[in-house]
C-alpha cells in the first residue's frame, strides 16, 4: 500500500513518554514528529531501546516507519553504500531516501596499471557543486577472463588501491566465490548477479557470505520475482537488488523504462513483496548493444543512467570514467534526491566581500544556493571589494525569479532598507544582474537608485566592472534624470 | 477435497521443513538458545543426532529437494485507469486544414502517467514533438550553436531553413527578441512581416514568441495571428502580468494556439487558464511550467510538471494541457557551455548532450512540445522517440553480454 505518514500522535503513544531527553529533543513528542519526518530513527531514542519493556512498542514503530523498498547497505573498509530505502514514487509525495549509488568498472583482463588508473579516477571523482563535494560510489569488478585467480586478482589490486565498495561481476559462481574470498570482513559487495540458471549456487555464496545479491532476468519479470522469493524465502537471503534488465533500441527502451516503472510501482502502491528491493540498472550495457564508435556508445550510456536514475534505479553501473558522462548524472542525481520541501536556498542579507568602502559597488542576487555560491565565488575571485546583497528568491534561480516574481522591485526596496545600504553608500546605484535587466525600470522606480544592468553571466562580473564602474560612467549614471 | 487434503499435509511437512531448517541454520552459526538454557553447537549436534537422525534423513532430502526448486511467482501487470485526459491541441494547419503547412501536429491526449506502458493500452495517443529555435537578431549564444549554423545566424529565414531542411526540425520557434523596448524596439509591424516571410519558406508549423515584455508581446501577438489567419500559429507566450482581458478576446476571434506561462506554479497556472478560458477554448491552450537546466534547479520543473500531469489525470480539468518546454534553458547551466577542465570533455560535447539530457528527464514528466537550440539534441530526442513509442519487447539474447566482455 502507498505509504502514508503516521501521526505524530500516533507514535508518541509508542514512545516511552518520560520526556528525558536522551534522544537530544526536549520531549517525546518533538521527537515523534521528527520521526515523522524521517529526520531522525527509532534507535535514537535510548530507552525504547534498552529497556525491555519497550520491545514490543519498538516493533511497532520500526514497522510504521520503515520504508516500503528494503533498504540494503554495502560497505567497504571506509564507509558504506544505502541503496533502497524508499517509500514514494513521486518525488513531491516526500522526498526521495537514498542518492542512486553509481558505480564505474573494472575488468580482470586489465592489467595492473591500468587497473590502479581507473580505480584511482573512479575514487578521486569530485565535482564541487554548491559547497558539496559530488563523487561516485562504487568499483564494480567484472570477470572478462572467466578464471577464478584472475577474477581474485583483480579484486585484490582493487582494494589495494581503493577503499570504496565493490560489487563483483560474474555470472560464474566459483568465479564470485574467489572474488568473495579475496575480500576481507570490512567489505560488504553486492555479488552480480544470481539469474535463472545459476541462482542455486550464487544463493547459497550470498548467504554464506552474507552478502548482498543482485537477481538479474533480463526482459522476463516473472522470473525475477520468482527468483527474488526463492532466494529469500527458500535460501534465506535477505539483501537483494533486482535487475530487470536495460535495453536500448526500439523495443527495448520501452521495456526498460516499463519493467523499472512496474517494479516501483507494485512495490510502493500495492505492498508486492518480492518488487520491494532496491533495483539496479546497467547502462553498462549499451558498449555491447549499441553500434558506433566509444563517443556514441558513451552518449547513449550516458541517456540510459539519467532516465533510469530518474526512473527508480537505486544503483547503476557504468563503463565511462569521461568527466562529461559523468557530470550531468552526478549533478541530476543531486538535484533530484535533494528534498521538495526545503528549497535549496541560503539566507537573504548583505555580505561584505573583501573590505568594501563608501565608493564600492553593490550588486543584487537571488538566494537560491546555486546562484549565490557562483555569483559570490567569481566576486571574491576577482578580489573586487563590494556588498552582495542577497534578496529572498525563495530559493529559485534569478531566471526563473524574475518572471515567476520572486524577485521584485519591491522585495529589492525593502532589502535596502532592511540592511541599511543608505548608511554603507555615498553612491546610490545597485548593480543588478543581466537576468534582471526587465526589472531595472521598477527597480529605479521603487527604490529611487539608479540601476546599472550587470552581465548575464557572474563570471564576467571582473570585466563589467573594468569597462562600467569608472568615474566618468558613475557620474554620468547619478546624473542622469 | 483430495487437493485441500494434500495441501494441509504440505504445510505441515513445510512447518516441520522449516523448524528443521532453522536448527540446522542454528547449528552453522554455533549457538543455539533453547529455553534459556544455551547449549554449544556440537553438544547440541551430540545430543540430537541419534534422536532425529533417523527421523532427519528423508526430510533433509526433501529439503535439498525444496530448495532446488523455483518457486514460481507471476508479475501480474498493472491495471491502472484515470478519469482525466490532457487535451488534444493541434500546432500548425495544412491545406485541408484551412493553411498552407505540409503536416500539423496534434499533441496531447495523454490519460495515462508518462511512460506507463499498460499491454492494451495506448501509451499517448500523440508522440512529443520537437521545434527549432531561431531568433530575430544576434544573441549571445553558445559556441556550440554557432558553430553548427554559422552565417545562417544572421538570417532568421536561412536559419529556418536549415532547421527544417538539413535538421528535420518539425516546427520552427521564432523568438522575437528584438522587438523589447530596452533592445531594438522593432516594431510588432515588421516582426509581422518575418513571420510572414517565415510561413512562405518553410512549411512547418510556427511558434511565435514574444521578447518577455508584457505588453509589447501582446502588441506583437495581435500583429503576428492577424498575418498569419489559418495557420494555427503558436504564441509563447501569455503570463499573468499581461493585459488578457485586452488580449484574448482579439485572440479568440483567430485559430492561434497559445502557451500560458506559469513558471513552477500550480496554482498560478490554474489561474492564467481559468482567465484564458473565457476567451478561447481549452484544445487552444498549451502549458508552460518553466524548466532550467540540470544543476540549475531542474528538479523544480520536473517536480511541478510532475505534479501538474497527474493532477490533471486524477481530474484537476485546469491542468490538462499539453507541456512546452524551453530547452534553451538547459544552456543556463555553465557546465553546458564554459571550458573546463579537459577532463571534463570539450563544451561541443557537453553543450548538445545538457540539452539532450534536460529532455530526457522532461520526457518522461510527459512533456510533449520541445523547444530546442542545437541540432544533435533534435536528432537524438527523436530517435529516443521512436524507441519509446514502440511495443515494449527486448531481444533478450544478448543482454548479460556486458557481464564478460572486453569492453
Ligand atoms: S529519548 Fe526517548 S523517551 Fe527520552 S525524550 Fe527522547 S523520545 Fe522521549
Amino acid at each position: 500500500m502507498p505509504w502514508r505518514a503516521p501521526s505524530p500522535v500516533d507514535l508518541y503513544g509508542l514512545l516511552p513518554k518520560t520526556n528525558c531527553g536522551k534522544c537530544g529533543e526536549a520531549n517525546c513528542m518533538a521527537f515523534a514528529v521528527k520521526l515523522v519526518n524521517l529526520e531522525a530513527s527509532v534507535e535514537q531514542c535510548p530507552p525504547i531501546l534498552e529497556d525491555p519493556k519497550y520491545r514490543q512498542s519498538y516493533q511497532r514503530l520500526k514497522e510504521l516507519v520503515s520504508p516500503l523498498v528494503k533498504e540494503v547497505v554495502l560497505r567497504g573498509p571506509r564507509g558504506v553504500v544505502k541503496i533502497g530505502g524508499e517509500y514514494v514514487l513521486h518525488r513531491h509525495e516526500l522526498k526521495y531516501i537514498n542518492p542512486t549509488a553509481i558505480a564505474i568498472d573494472v575488468d580482470d583482463s586489465m592489467n595492473r596499471d591500468e587497473i590502479i588508473n581507473k580505480v584511482k579516477a573512479i575514487e578521486s571523482f569530485s565535482y564541487e557543486y554548491i559547497g558539496r563535494k559530488l563523487s561516485l560510489d562504487l568499483v564494480a569488478v567484472r570477470s572478462v577472463t572467466g578464471d577464478a585467480e584472475a577474477f581474485a586478482k583483480a579484486v585484490k589490486v582493487v582494494i589495494e588501491n581503493s577503499s570504496l565498495p565493490l560489487i563483483l561481476c560474474s555470472l560464474n559462481p566459483k568465479v564470485v566465490e574467489a572474488g568473495l574470498r579475496a575480500l576481507s570482513l570490512d567489505y560488504r559487495p553486492l555479488v552480480y548477479a544470481a539469474t535463472k540458471d545459476n541462482w542455486r549456487e550464487m544463493g547459497e555464496l550470498a548467504r554464506k557470505f552474507e552478502v548482498a545479491l543482485a537477481v538479474s532476468s533480463p526482459g522476463d519479470l516473472d522470473m525475477l520475482v520468482s527468483l527474488a522469493k526463492t532466494l529469500s524465502n527458500s535460501v534465506g537471503v535477505s539483501d537483494l537488488a533486482l535487475d530487470p534488465g536495460c535495453f536500448i533500441g526500439r523495443g527495448g527502451l520501452a521495456y526498460t523504462i516499463k519493467a523499472f516503472t512496474h517494479l516501483r510501482y507494485k512495490a510502493i502502491e500495492q505492498g508486492f513483496k518480492y518488487a520491494a528491493y532496491p533495483l539496479v540498472a546497467t547502462p553498462i550495457s549499451v558498449w555491447t548493444s549499441v553500434k558506433g564508435d566509444a563517443k556514441a556508445k558513451a552518449w547513449w550510456e550516458s541517456i540510459m543512467a539519467i532516465a533510469l536514475v530518474t526512473r527508480y534505479a537505486d544503483i547503476v553501473i557504468l563503463h565511462s570514467i569521461e568527466g562529461w558522462v559523468l557530470l550531468p548524472l552526478v549533478l541530476w542525481r543531486f538535484n533530484l534526491y535533494t528534498d521538495p520541501r526545503i528549497p535549496v536556498a541560503v539566507e537573504p542579507g548583505l555580505r561584505v566581500i573583501g573590505q568594501p568602502n563608501e565608493m564600492s559597488p553593490i550588486f543584487i542576487t537571488g538566494n537560491y544556493a546555486l546562484t549565490y555560491s557562483i555569483v559570490s565565488s567569481d566576486i571574491e575571485r576577482a578580489r573586487i571589494d563590494s556588498f552582495l546583497l542577497v534578496i529572498d528568491t525563495e530559493g529559485i534561480a534569478i531566471e526563473a525569479a524574475v518572471p515567476g516574481r520572486k524577485l521584485t522591485a519591491e522585495k529589492v526596496a525593502e532589502a535596502i532598507k532592511a540592511y541599511g545600504i543608505d548608511g554603507r553608500v555615498r553612491h546610490r546605484i545597485l548593480i543588478i544582474p543581466g537576468r534582471a535587466a526587465r526589472l531595472s525600470g521598477e527597480i529605479e522606480d521603487a527604490t529611487g537608485w539608479r540601476v546599472m544592468v550587470g552581465p548575464m553571466d557572474s563570471r564576467d562580473i571582473p570585466g563589467f566592472m573594468q569597462k562600467h564602474w569608472v568615474p566618468e560612467k558613475l557620474e554620468e549614471l547619478m546624473s542622469r534624470g | 477435497m483430495n487437493s485441500m487434503k494434500k495441501r494441509d499435509v504440505e504445510n505441515r511437512l513445510l512447518a516441520f521443513e522449516d523448524l528443521i531448517m532453522r536448527i540446522s541454520e542454528a547449528l552453522s552459526k554455533g549457538v543455539v538458545e533453547l529455553h534459556d538454557v544455551e547449549i554449544e553447537a556440537d553438544e547440541l549436534e551430540i545430543i540430537l543426532q541419534p534422536v532425529i537422525a533417523k527421523a532427519v534423513a528423508p526430510i533433509a532430502e526433501r529439503i535439498e529437494r525444496r530448495i532446488v526448486e523455483l518457486v514460481k511467482v507471476a508479475f501480474e501487470e498493472v491495471k491502472l485507469e484515470f478519469p482525466g485526459r490532457v487535451v488534444e491541441v493541434k500546432m500548425g494547419a495544412t491545406k485541408a486544414e484551412g493553411g498552407t503547412r505540409d503536416k500539423s501536429i496534434v499533441l496531447g491526449g495523454e490519460n495515462l502517467p508518462p511512460y506507463f506502458y499498460i499491454t492494451g493500452l495506448e501509451l499517448a495517443p500523440h508522440p512529443p514533438a520537437f521545434g527549432g529555435d531561431i531568433f530575430d537578431m544576434r544573441i549571445p549564444l553558445p559556441k556550440a550553436v554557432k558553430d553548427v549554423f554559422g552565417d545562417a545566424l544572421d538570417n532568421p529565414i536561412e536559419w529556418a531553413r536549415v532547421w527544417v531542411n538539413k535538421f528535420g526540425a518539425e516546427a520552427i520557434d521564432v523568438h522575437l527578441i528584438s522587438t523589447d523596448p530596452t533592445i531594438r524596439d522593432t516594431p510588432a509591424s515588421e516582426s509581422a512581416k518575418l513571420i510572414e516571410d517565415l510561413l512562405q519558406q518553410v512549411k512547418v508549423p510556427i511558434v511565435v514568441g514574444g521578447s518577455g515584455n508584457p505588453r509589447k508581446d501582446a502588441e506583437v501577438f495581435k500583429k503576428a495571428v492577424d498575418v498569419a489567419e489559418g495557420e494555427r500559429i503558436v504564441l509563447n507566450s501569455l503570463n499573468l502580468d499581461m493585459d488578457l482581458k485586452d488580449l484574448c478576446p482579439y485572440l479568440s476571434k483567430k485559430d492561434a494556439v497559445v502557451i500560458n506561462f506559469a513558471p513552477m506554479d500550480l496554482d498560478k497556472a490554474r489561474e492564467i487558464n481559468r482567465k484564458v478560458y473565457d476567451w478561447i477554448p481549452k484544445d487552444r491552450i498549451m502549458l508552460d511550467l518553466n524548466i532550467a537546466g540540470i544543476g540549475y534547479g531542474i528538479e523544480y520543473g520536473f517536480t511541478v510538471n510532475e505534479r501538474a500531469r497527474l493532477a490533471a489525470l486524477i481530474g484537476d480539468v485546469e491542468l490538462q494541457h499539453p507541456f512546452n518546454v524551453g530547452a534553451a534553458n538547459a544552456w543556463s547551466a555553465r557546465e553546458a557551455w564554459v571550458s573546463m577542465d579537459p577532463y571534463w570533455g570539450p563544451r561541443e560535447v557537453r553543450g548538445p548532450l545538457w540539452e539532450t539530457l534536460t529532455c530526457v528527464i522532461c520526457l518522461l514528466t510527459g512533456a510533449d512540445y520541445f523547444m530546442l537550440l542545437h541540432p544533435v539534441s533534435m536528432g537524438v530526442l527523436k530517435e529516443i522517440r521512436d524507441y519509446l513509442f514502440t511495443e515494449p519487447n527486448p531481444s533478450i539474447d544478448r543482454a548479460l553480454e556486458w557481464v564478460s566482455a572486453k569492453l
